[in-house]
């Protein structure tokens, strides 16, 4: 038998030497597949990992409770209650005094900025003002406060400052060290969650920053985005793919549209600029003129995820309805349109979840403004959630680096939840039929 | 007999219909069968968990042509692509029992599908060419396999291989053209020039002439049947005549079962099985 | 109070009120007046087809007030308008009670009237597509009258910087854009170099190597790459992909900026690794099975089956996902405003900072400015040469995909 197999070129002892390395050969194919996934889901793993282990900690943030005296003497001399002396008294002096009198043997001035520093200034004595502003019988009252305390302390025991580094290397002094070590020790410096992330608008400190005022911005551009996009896209797609005759115009509209969907989305911004912003003279950095760019700019998506969808439906529904009598608009909104719907929903999520992201055109308009309110009306100056993230993004201090990547982090699970509603009601609505 | 030979009557002159084939055979010796090539013990194919073949038990010869015929979806395309091993790219496809190539098992685990099917090569049912020229669809499998050093070499196997698949006249001027431009008879052709130049030992042919259109269905039978001098030639067919043409033994499958295997001649004058009979003479099937 | 009764405020409520109970008015007569002619085949549309064609009748008579008000805003007291609408809207009503009845083909006039506002829907795409065209046009013309545009597409040195003065010297700055250009390059070079041989390396493997359900984890966390905003990838080549190839590079005495071609490049390139997977997967998945069957009954291996058939048979294809890729790359603002750096070197090397068409835009236009300026234009006609680049490459790609489809359907 085996001299009978020897007779094959194929079992010669130099075919066999091909064949092992023609074997490894595969192999190494076949690992430079798995290594180029491996290396995909790395990068995909470093981003997440990185992002996410540099943003957590600004979920949290340390607060300093600390008891100030509300003197008349300071705040109302002529004891008038009057709301404007009230609004400009020296809340300022009032945080320091508390400081100065739980640490009394700091007598020289340097020591006693430098105690200052510990907390957040305008956050401090921004909480005090209003308290008064609010409850004038406040005044010539002993309270106990709870104030963020400054991004250089907070920084420093949430570990990102390096206690060892030369003094002159790090931002915060030995002396702060032993009074927050201090402060620490008798429970009055805690940590605890970081609620004004979510409530308070844009801020030079980095402590009293959070991404209200962004993400009111964004969801008001994507609001005017929707309005926008959805019922034209929809109109569009439907009318290109039950009512419109086959000639040059309607092919001209079909390339157009695909190329749209090409277009390098900075171009939009341009567009807005120009048009919106310089033709109408709508006014910059407002939601209404980004969520319009933003709405152009997922428009094509959502024109070709409808058409897409519109397509699936068996166009026997359409002769069905025909032959019970209906005309075709009814057929085609009575049953085709209700059966791409899912579809049609499906599209528009993703549109918009693409739209979220998008950060080069609202910087066209203006939407980069420092805006510490939150907007309450698509007319005013607003940011939008990347926007905040890009403004942050250019200091370096770790604290805005935490914060920034804490803005991603709720970026990023803002899309997951969309696209998972997206996958979701794809796998429920589909073909109920 | 009668029902068969009606059934063919109609058929073009060049190719000798069944009937006649028949006629032929019964005067003619049966074919002395010497040595097995492929012994298969027990083959059972699984696509999932529904079960395509039962058990198959049969010997191919090592010369002549085996004809593996029966209706649609009786398992015969899927026995035919067993013995080189294609069902292994199928996703969920398991193969069960031993084939013995020469008294080697060629499911065992010291056996490489890719020198298997250096040694046992196929032709596939739509004729395939690589989107390449003529010559570089005939040379690619010996460049693959190393067979040819010189480029003097690789012209040689590529001509020798085009002139025993009686397309060399044909094509000799424009080698350098794309094989896709061919007319469907000579692509088949081209395809199989493709696998001879592998120097195979088997030919496996999956209904090869069921593209294409008589001329060259019977071109193509003349062909096979000066291949079965040199390989050891497996070929489905749904065609009875051409089984009764071209082959020198016959199996017949239903429903995943090998029903009757036996020397041509015999299945198709005195088939045992009521099935084989029924098929023949066009009562089922 | 007085301060919500505003002229218009009082013409957007009778608007809406005019609208809503002319569908009411519309549907309730035509159903009445139905009854009342019950005798043979009965009314020609459904009442709620009256409905619409009254609210819509209404309505455009209300629309053309508004045009109205809007012409002729300062010319006429305020208090007019109110009055004109509510007349209009009984102008309205008298007309809708005139035609509605039972024989009125109400349907078809809604029906022509939905027709006409899709139609207009979809115009609002190809009005998108002018807009951008023009304004882009435009604004570059205005930007060749001060910069000649030889000058522009030619010239080696970009520093836009307008004076303050008018007297300063080289008050106009220098707008040759070539250095751009290269360095748009060089980035979009690097990108396609890292994300060309891993995105194809995916789609073989994922086409020919694994089985199903690696395939059905696999490919949707490649396609997750996609779905990433940019400005979080440029974030994360900034604080995490910058500084590590600062730090490599310091590992062999190299010193490299944070910001840097390679930085912004590579972490393009990992964005558009799933654009060439997923369009690569296409084509390779479009390539015949019999081809493949083919190649492995010769005893070819999967690898020489993929790269002598296959992909010989797909590159039409795949060069046209790289196209497209490309042109994502070239157009993709927020990675390189962040990682690549805003100084326009005319460089050769990848480990130094580089400038791109967008960076450029998004930093002549970000900040103050005046509108007139050539700063400020000089943007547009960046614009310009980035949206026709773009658009070039997306036709020949799609036409090559296009034939390529063809070929095996």
């Amino acid at each position: 038998m085996s001299a009978n197999a020897k007779t094959s070129i194929h079992q010669t002892d130099q075919a066999l030497g091909r064949l092992a390395k023609r074997k490894a050969k595969e192999n190494r194919f076949r690992y430079a597949g798995i290594a180029a996934v491996v290396i995909a889901m790395v990068m995909l793993g470093w981003l997440v990992v990185s992002l996410v282990g540099t943003g957590y900690t600004a979920f949290f943030q340390h607060y300093l409770t600390i008891t100030v005296t509300l003197s008349e003497s300071d705040l109302d001399p002529h004891g008038a209650r009057d709301a404007d002396q009230l609004r400009k008294a020296n809340y300022r002096k009032i945080i320091q005094q508390a400081l100065y009198s739980r640490f009394p043997d700091v007598t020289d001035r340097r020591g006693k900025r430098s105690l200052f520093h510990t907390v957040s200034a305008s956050g401090a004595t921004n909480q005090v003002r209003q308290m008064v502003y609010q409850d004038p019988d406040l005044v010539g009252r002993k309270i106990t406060i709870t104030v963020p305390t400054s991004d250089d302390v907070d920084q420093l025991l949430k570990g990102h400052i390096d206690r060892d580094a030369p003094e002159d290397l790090r931002k915060v002094s030995d002396q702060q060290i032993e009074w927050v070590d201090q402060m620490v020790a008798s429970g009055d410096l805690t940590l605890e969650f970081n609620w004004r992330f979510f409530t308070s608008a844009d801020s030079r400190d980095p402590e009293l920053a959070g991404i209200a005022g962004a993400v009111v911005g964004s969801i008001m551009a994507l609001g005017v985005a929707f309005m926008l996009s959805v019922p034209v896209g929809v109109g569009a797609a439907v009318y290109l793919e039950e009512f419109a005759p086959h000639n040059r115009l309607t092919d001209f509209i079909e390339i157009n549209i695909n190329n749209l969907a090409a277009v390098p989305s900075i171009v939009f911004g341009l567009l807005g600029l120009a048009v919106f912003l310089n033709f109408f003279g709508l006014p910059r950095s407002a939601p209404l003129v980004g969520g319009m760019v933003l709405g152009l700019m997922t428009l094509p998506t959502i024109i070709i995820a409808t058409r897409s969808a519109l397509r699936a439906v068996s166009p026997s529904i359409i002769d069905g309805a025909l032959s019970l009598g209906a005309s075709h608009t009814q057929a085609v909104f009575h049953h085709k349109v209700p059966l791409a719907a899912s579809g049609i929903l499906t599209g528009s999520i993703i549109g918009m979840a693409q739209a979220l992201g998008e950060t080069a055109p609202l910087l066209m308009i203006g939407m980069v403004a420092f805006v510490t309110e939150i907007p309450t009306s698509v007319m005013e100056p607003a940011s939008a959630l990347p926007v905040q993230i890009f403004l942050w993004s250019d200091s370096a201090e770790r604290a805005w680096a935490e914060r920034t990547s804490a803005a991603i982090i709720v970026l990023l699970l803002v899309l997951i939840t969309m696209n998972a509603i997206a996958i979701f009601l794809r796998s429920r609505l589909e073909r109920r039929w | 007999m009668e029902a068969a030979q009606t059934n063919y009557i109609g058929s073009i002159g060049l190719k000798p219909s069944m009937g006649e084939v028949i006629e032929m055979m019964a005067s003619a010796p049966a074919t002395e069968t010497t040595k097995t090539k492929f012994e298969c013990r027990d083959v059972e194919v699984f696509y999932s968990d529904k079960r395509a073949l039962h058990g198959i038990n049969m010997d191919v010869p090592d010369s002549g042509v085996t004809a593996l015929i029966g209706p649609s979806g009786c398992g015969k395309s899927t026995f035919l692509r067993v013995f080189n091993r294609m069902n292994d790219t199928i996703p969920n496809a398991r193969v069960a029992g031993q084939i013995l190539m020469d008294g080697q098992d060629i499911y065992s685990k010291d056996i490489d599908p890719v020198l298997l099917r250096a040694r046992v090569g196929m032709v596939f049912q739509k004729p395939n060419p690589f989107p390449k020229s003529i010559y570089d669809n005939v040379a690619y499998g010996p460049r693959i396999h190393g067979l040819a050093l010189r480029k003097n070499d690789l012209d040689n196997i590529v001509e020798k291989s085009l002139v025993r698949a009686g397309l060399w006249n044909e094509v000799k001027d424009r080698l350098k053209e794309p094989g896709t431009g061919l007319s469907g008879g000579q692509q088949q052709r081209l395809v199989i020039a493709r696998a001879i130049a592998v120097s195979p030992e088997v030919i496996l042919m999956d209904e090869p002439a069921s593209a294409l259109d008589p001329i060259a269905t019977a071109k193509l039978e003349e062909l096979i049947d000066e291949l079965k001098e040199k390989y050891c030639i497996l070929i489905v067919t749904h065609s009875m005549a051409q089984a009764a043409r071209v082959s020198q033994k016959t199996a017949f499958f239903h429903l995943g079962d090998l029903v009757e295997y036996d020397d041509t001649q015999t299945i198709f004058t005195n088939p045992k099985d009521q099935r084989t009979q029924d098929y023949i003479t066009g009562r089922t099937g | 109070m007085q301060h919500f009764l505003t002229p218009e405020i009082m013409t957007c409520a009778f608007l809406i009120v005019g609208v809503v109970t002319a569908f009411l008015y519309g549907r309730g007569l035509a159903t009445s007046r139905a009854q009342l002619t019950a005798d043979s085949a009965g009314a020609h549309s459904l009442p709620s087809y009256h409905g619409y064609f009254s609210a819509w009748t209404v309505a455009l008579l209300a629309i053309g007030v508004i045009a109205l008000w809007v012409t002729f805003s300062g010319a006429l007291p305020k208090f007019m308008f109110p009055t004109m609408m509510l007349g209009a809207i009984a102008l309205g009503f008298i007309i809708i009670n005139r035609l509605l009845t039972p024989t009125f083909r109400a349907r078809n006039h809604v029906e022509r009237f939905v027709g006409d506002a899709l139609m207009i829907c979809s115009g609002v795409a190809v009005l998108t597509t002018f807009g951008i065209v023009l304004s882009l046009v435009f604004e570059s013309l205005r930007f060749f009258d001060q910069v000649p545009i030889l000058d522009f597409l030619t010239g080696l040195n970009w520093s836009p910087q307008t004076a303050l003065r008018e007297d300063q010297i080289g008050q106009s700055g220098s707008f040759g854009a070539v250095p751009i250009f290269a360095g748009t390059f060089m980035i979009t070079a690097v990108a396609i170099f890292i994300a060309g041989p891993i995105g194809l390396l995916i789609a073989v493997y994922l086409s020919e190597y694994a089985n199903k359900r690696t395939r059905a984890t696999v490919k949707p966390l490649v396609e997750i790459l996609a779905g990433i905003p940019t400005i979080v990838y440029g974030f994360f080549a900034l604080l995490t992909v910058g500084p590590a190839i600062r730090n490599f590079a310091e590992g062999f005495g190299l010193s490299v900026p944070t910001q840097s071609a390679i930085a912004a490049g590579s972490v393009m390139g990992v964005m558009i690794i799933p654009f060439i997977s997923s369009l690569s997967d296409d084509v390779i998945n479009a390539v015949p099975q019999t081809l493949r069957d083919g190649s492995l009954a010769l005893g070819a291996t999967k690898s020489e089956t993929m790269t002598k058939v296959i992909f010989p048979a797909a590159l039409p294809g795949i060069i046209g996902a790289f196209l497209l890729a490309v042109s994502r790359a070239i157009g993709e603002t927020m990675i390189v405003v962040m990682a690549a750096g805003r100084a326009a070197n005319l460089t050769g090397n990848p480990f130094e900072a580089v400038t791109t068409v967008t960076v450029q835009i998004v930093s002549l236009l970000t900040g103050d400015q005046e509108f007139d300026s050539a700063k400020t234009l000089a943007a547009f006609a960046l614009g310009l040469v980035l949206f026709v680049f773009t658009l070039v490459l997306n036709v020949i790609a799609l036409l090559i995909v296009r034939k390529y489809r063809e070929r095996y359907e």
